[in-house]
């Protein structure tokens, strides 16, 4: 039995094609995955994401808690409402999974999950919690939907569906987040574009969603979620990264806090393990497309692809692969499709943001 | 339920065929078939003159979802491809059954007597869906 987010009666009155998603029942496209990403990269478009899970990390002590268990600084987040883009990491310094966590006060952080990794997620941080922080609460929250508006016109329609939302939520800078009465509204996503991603009380989700419908904000699929993140360069979890992969072969270095003392799992793996590995950015220069698990060839060695795809914007195909250490940007490699060597461009990566194309 | 034109015979993956009034057959993708696809992004035909065996891998279509291969539906040698479905592979949603992918020259007329009526391809896609 596929479990359901609140929002299942709006996906079938809009004809979605629903699929089995990390045993979910998710709509992956209302009619185009195509039309839809470019909805979102003209215009605004918007993605329940209620598989999703919020988890609130709560009581004294919670930031230094979260010193431990994520690989980022935590003490980035200073400000309320802040957010910080992390791994969790395991002692090995493979990434148990990426989250978002959001500073709403000292003694409360609210950290989202993915959901494929949500059952495993709650389990390590319990461990975690156990042995180093007893005190603090975990409670996740599936009482939350998570719907993300996304587009150039996605602050514009938000205001035009929730017009009590527009005084506090419109200052808002990238990557903060706001509470409005009992939702958290929050600058980010994962397209590439402005955007919001807002938690509210799933009873409260299809009404929310209608007046989305109703300001012209168009329904979009997983699928087209898919596209557009790898157009933007973000990681997607089981695929760019995994247990087996540590985020310093996963273009997510940036995320990593080394300069500091600051002693979390799987620092001390990462310090001792070799780098020989990257992910670099892929732009086809044939026809055909690129697709995840395919084989890379470089002077360097081989690789494979993590995510490949025909990308919209560029009307070509892109794909991220880690290859070894050594092939740079502009190097020409080669890829296998159906038992037939393509040539590829090793590029900088994102592919695409805030509509215009960078490759 | 799916468009499955009564004039056209069916192969149970998915292929229609049409017989010409030359005896050459022509061949593309069904509105199941794309409609289970998605979005097309990439066509790739046959080479011209190649001699295909009845249930052979000969030509791509690719969605932005997966790629899927197209099978030939009887034994036959391709006499032409659509250079105007590689160039355009969305025309294959907006109209399967005029975006044709390739022609054959059968190898046996009588092959097209294996191949499913609409009503026989109908059953097939309603038994596929459960």
């Amino acid at each position: 039995m596929l479990k359901q987010t609140p929002l299942i009666y709006k996906h079938r009155e809009a004809n979605a094609k629903l699929v089995d998603f990390s045993g979910w029942e998710m709509p992956i496209h209302y009619g185009s995955q195509i039309e839809e990403h470019h909805v979102v990269r003209r215009d605004a478009g918007m993605f329940d994401v209620s598989h999703m899970l919020p988890v609130d990390l709560k009581g004294e002590g919670a930031r230094a808690f979260l010193k431990k268990l994520v690989a980022n600084n935590v003490d980035k987040l200073q400000t309320t409402g802040r957010a910080l883009y992390s791994c969790m990491l395991h002692d090995g310094g493979g990434v148990v999974d990426d989250l978002i966590i959001y500073f709403l006060n000292e003694s409360w952080f609210r950290i989202v999950v993915n959901a494929g990794c949500a059952d495993k997620d709650i389990a390590w941080m319990e461990v975690q919690r156990a042995k180093y922080a007893p005190q603090l609460s975990l409670t996740p929250r599936r009482d939350l939907a998570m719907i993300a508006v996304q587009g150039p016109h996605a602050a514009a329609s938000l205001w035009q569906a929730m017009p009590g939302m527009q005084d506090l939520a419109e200052p808002m800078q990238p990557f903060n987040s706001v509470m409005v009465g009992d939702m958290l509204v929050a600058r980010t996503g994962y397209t590439g574009e402005d955007g919001f991603e807002i938690m509210l009380p799933a009873k409260a989700a299809p009404f929310f969603w209608q007046a989305l419908l109703d300001a012209g904000v168009k329904p979009c699929g997983l699928g087209a979620r898919d596209t557009l993140r790898l157009e933007a360069g973000m990681n997607l979890y089981g695929q760019d990264m995994t247990e087996a992969t540590t985020p310093l072969e996963s273009g997510l270095a940036w995320t990593v806090d080394l300069k500091s003392e600051r002693d979390f799992i799987g620092r001390e793996a990462l310090l001792r393990l070799p780098r020989a590995r990257q992910l670099v950015g892929l732009k086809l220069l044939e026809r055909g497309v690129l697709r995840n698990h395919q084989s890379v060839f470089t002077d360097h060695g081989e690789g494979e692809i993590t995510s490949g795809s025909f990308s919209p914007t560029l009307n070509g195909s892109i794909a991220l692969a880690r290859v070894p250490a050594g092939v740079g940007i502009g190097d020409t490699i080669e890829v296998e499709i159906r038992d037939k060597r393509v040539k590829a461009a090793v590029v900088k990566y994102p592919f695409v943001r805030n509509g215009k194309p960078l490759v | 339920m799916s468009n499955i034109p009564a004039n056209l015979k069916y192969a149970k993956s998915h292929e229609w065929v049409r017989l010409e009034a030359d005896g050459s057959v022509t061949v593309g993708i069904t509105e199941h078939a794309q409609d289970l696809l998605g979005d097309m992004v990439f066509v790739e035909n046959p080479v011209v003159g190649r001699v295909l065996a009845a249930g052979e891998e000969c030509a791509v279509v690719e969605s932005v979802k997966a790629a899927s291969d197209v099978y030939a539906p009887i034994a036959g040698e391709v006499l032409a491809v659509n250079a105007d479905v590689e160039a355009s592979p969305e025309s294959i949603n907006q109209d399967p059954y005029a975006a044709w992918m390739f022609t054959l020259k059968p190898a046996n007329a009588a092959d097209l007597d294996g191949l499913m009526d609409a009503a026989g391809y109908a059953a097939h896609v309603e038994s596929e869906a459960h």
